[in-house]
């Protein structure tokens, strides 16, 4: 081994905002301070001097796709980034931040933990802003910072930046934000990403570097149930090794919860229980498995099961459903065509759905309720489909795996829509 | 809301456990959502930790799927033996395809003798998809490697010509990939999609893979041409004027020889490649793809046309 060096896994992050709030800048020097971090930390013996704050590095080189793209008009994409600090790695989803790309900001959001949300210190909380924090909280990002950025330009002051501070928790606390953490930046000097600097001595929490680095990586605010969704169900059947006739090993990313061997389970949607004999990853065992890992179960009795059942722990079932309210992002230039059959996937489970009623549109800007009578891409709104076969769900507050879907339309394959499940879903 | 490090470090799956696992999840969707894919294994590292990744996500079970090589013909001698050895060692089934069949069908047209058969792969690979039939393809590319690379998806849909359509590809959200295709469509599945070239390497470290000798430091006669360091071999000879020079080099990056340059490096041990990886500030394929240096937007064009 290189040395052993304590390992704080991985962090998905977001960064919302403009160009003109700094936001290359500041995935720039992430990028760019981080080596001189990695290099530390790799170097036991030998520490770097080298100030990390450098001043005369255009830090957009790091970036410059992303403005290449957008003058190309390569609007739909999200941006993944990479870098790492030698103790933690971090993946940048950097989403475009006009009006018209919710459906990157959702894209983007649906897979982090951490949304950066950049404020201009000279413009404060804007349209923007609340357009950003609404998606965010709405795809249920854990972690939601505000960066008040460009510091330099309002001569550091405290007194500013309190006030963003208490303009931004005035519309947190209407939108139900409830944690947020506030932290004043400069991107093009340094200043609290990596150092402290010297200019924002009134600061005393954290630097952002800090917070990237302590933020739990996986979403465990709720002491989740055990939901196993079945992939691949493995038979080898080899002759020439008896040992593995009977083996039926179910492979599956342990969606939420945690599983250990003599584990009461229940398979849906027979109903059918059994224990978990043996817990595997490549053919070798282990004693239990927790959120995110992928594993093979085994169970003590002879259940017929295939991909798209879930595995569950006996006692925390899920909601049976053939009726879906949920807040649905429409992906599609197309829209949500009402007398259509659409293909809806959940987990590793597909069913076919019609919609039954569009209950409101929210504006993203006002956040206002509108009625409509069909959706548009870049629509948000809620929703109830009909479903052909019933799915096995939680609302998407408590559990981002099987509360999240996405719509496909049969006809292309495209993925047309990006659903989360309310809490009204009518049980059968 | 303050959380120590020690808090941090309890609740979390280390990064390569995490993107062992996230790796694991893609390839058993592919498996569970396509009927007939493929591998495709070069001998390369990327490719390697795919097996590795593979043997994971299947074992005790055979791989559902074949491993596929597009052999331009002009690969390092390692690294053949390598994919062969390694290809009988897990006993999977292997499937190597040649760059030099599909010019002698007449598909693939050198423009001179000389050329780089390296463009030329995606034509006998669309091919090879075709012959049979596979509607999907799982290789190793990597988001980090290439800037066409970051935008591509975990699951990219290929059109019925193999082409790939940046502008027009499938929303990805959470971890619900979509990899339905109609027939003779193709989808290409990226597994490792969200490492970076550390991240390999650290991977091979953990895993104690093995590797083809050409990664490690070695003497090699080289010449400098335009700026880069091109091996000289009896496919990609000095030409006159030029100096050979005997130096310590490594590959970064194996392909075909026409297009893979070494770097100046005596790591030769993973160790010192970690560390070297760790402080480099060149991209892998800057460093060591001749192809992508001829112009910006190479690799996306070659994407587009099928190349994987």
């Amino acid at each position: 081994m290189t040395h052993p060096i304590e390992d704080h896994g991985l962090l998905r992050l977001l960064t919302c905002g403009s160009v003109d709030d700094g936001k290359s800048t500041l995935i720039g020097r992430l990028l760019f301070d981080s080596k001189a971090i990695l290099a530390d930390t790799l170097s036991a013996i030998t520490k770097t001097s080298q100030r990390r704050g450098m001043q005369d590095v255009d830090l957009s080189l790091l970036t410059d796709g992303l403005q290449a793209e957008r003058e190309q008009g390569i609007t739909i994409d999200v941006a993944y980034r990479y870098f790492t600090t030698g103790t933690r790695k971090f993946i940048i989803a950097d989403a475009p931040g006009h009006e018209q790309y919710t459906r990157n900001m959702v894209t983007a959001a649906s897979t982090a933990n951490l949304a950066i949300i950049l404020v201009d210190a000279r413009k404060g909380v804007l349209t923007q802003t609340r357009r950003h924090s609404y998606l965010a909280h709405l795809v249920g990002i854990p972690h939601l910072l505000v960066a008040v950025n460009k510091m330099d330009l309002v001569e550091f002051s405290q007194a500013r930046f309190e006030e963003i501070k208490q303009a931004y928790l005035d519309f947190a606390e209407q939108l139900g934000i409830r944690e947020v953490q506030f932290i004043p930046l400069s991107a093009l000097n340094g200043d609290m990403v990596v150092d402290r600097g010297e200019n924002l001595s009134w600061y005393q929490g954290q630097t952002l570097m800090e917070i990237l680095e302590t933020t739990p990586s996986a979403q465990r605010r709720h002491a989740a149930a055990f939901r196993f969704p079945v992939q691949y169900v493995c038979r080898p059947q080899d002759a020439s090794n008896p040992a593995l006739h009977d083996y039926r090993g179910f492979m599956g990313r342990v969606e939420s919860g945690s599983i250990a061997v003599g584990d009461s389970v229940t398979v849906l949607p027979s109903g059918l229980s059994s224990t978990v004999k043996a817990i595997e990853l490549g053919g070798e065992p282990l004693a239990d498995a927790a959120t995110e890992q992928s594993v093979t179960l085994l169970l003590a009795d002879e259940i017929d099961i295939s991909r798209g059942d879930m595995i569950v722990k006996t006692g925390e079932l899920p909601t049976q459903t053939k009726q879906l309210q949920a807040t649905v992002c429409w992906l599609a230039e197309s829209p949500l065509d009402q007398a259509r059959t659409y293909l809806i996937r959940h987990t590793t489970r597909d069913t076919k759905a019609k919609l039954a009623e569009i209950a409101y549109r929210v504006d993203v800007n006002s956040l206002e309720k509108q009625a409509v009578s069909q959706l548009a891409m870049n629509d948000i709104a809620n929703v109830t489909f009909k479903l052909a076969q019933p799915l096995f769900t939680d609302p998407y507050v408590d559990n981002r795996g099987t509360g999240a879907f996405i719509v496909i339309d049969e006809s292309s394959n495209n993925t047309v829509g990006a659903g989360m499940i309310g809490r009204e879903s009518v049980c059968f | 809301m303050l959380f120590s490090r020690q808090q941090t470090a309890r609740h979390t799956l280390s990064h390569l456990d995490w993107l062992e696992a996230e790796a694991i999840h893609i390839l058993r969707e592919v498996a569970g959502q396509c009927s007939n894919p493929a591998l495709l294994f070069s001998g390369g590292k990327d490719s390697i930790c795919l097996l590795r990744l593979a043997e994971k996500a299947f074992r005790p079970g055979r791989f559902p799927f074949p491993l596929l090589h597009i052999d331009t013909g002009h690969n390092y001698p390692e690294v053949i033996a390598f994919r062969d050895r390694k290809a009988a060692e897990i006993g999977e089934r292997l499937i190597v395809r040649s760059v030099e069949d599909s010019m002698q069908r007449g598909t693939v047209v050198l423009k001179h003798e000389n050329e780089s058969r390296n463009k030329h792969q995606s034509v006998t690979l669309l091919e090879a998809i075709e012959e049979h039939g596979f509607d999907a393809c799982i290789g190793g590319a990597r988001r980090d490697e290439e800037k066409a690379r970051a935008k591509e998806r975990i699951m990219s849909f290929r059109d019925e010509f193999g082409q790939w359509d940046p502008k027009n590809q499938r929303p990805e959200l959470w971890n619900l990939y979509n990899a339905r295709s109609h027939k003779g469509e193709n989808i290409r599945a990226f597994p490792i999609s969200n490492w970076t070239e550390l991240d390999v390497w650290q991977y091979i470290e953990r895993e104690n893979l093995e590797l083809p000798s050409i990664y490690f430091a070695h003497n090699r006669p080289i010449v400098y041409r335009q700026g880069s360091i091109v091996p000289v071999t009896d496919i990609t000879p000095a030409k006159p004027g030029e100096e050979i020079i005997d130096l310590q080099v490594r590959f970064r990056t194996v392909g075909d020889i026409t297009c893979t340059a070494p770097v100046i490096s005596d790591a030769d041990s993973i160790e010192k490649i970690i560390a070297e990886t760790a402080t480099t500030t060149i991209t892998e394929r800057g460093a060591t793809r001749l192809d992508d240096q001829a112009s910006e937007a190479a690799m996306e064009q070659r994407k587009k046309e099928g190349y994987f």
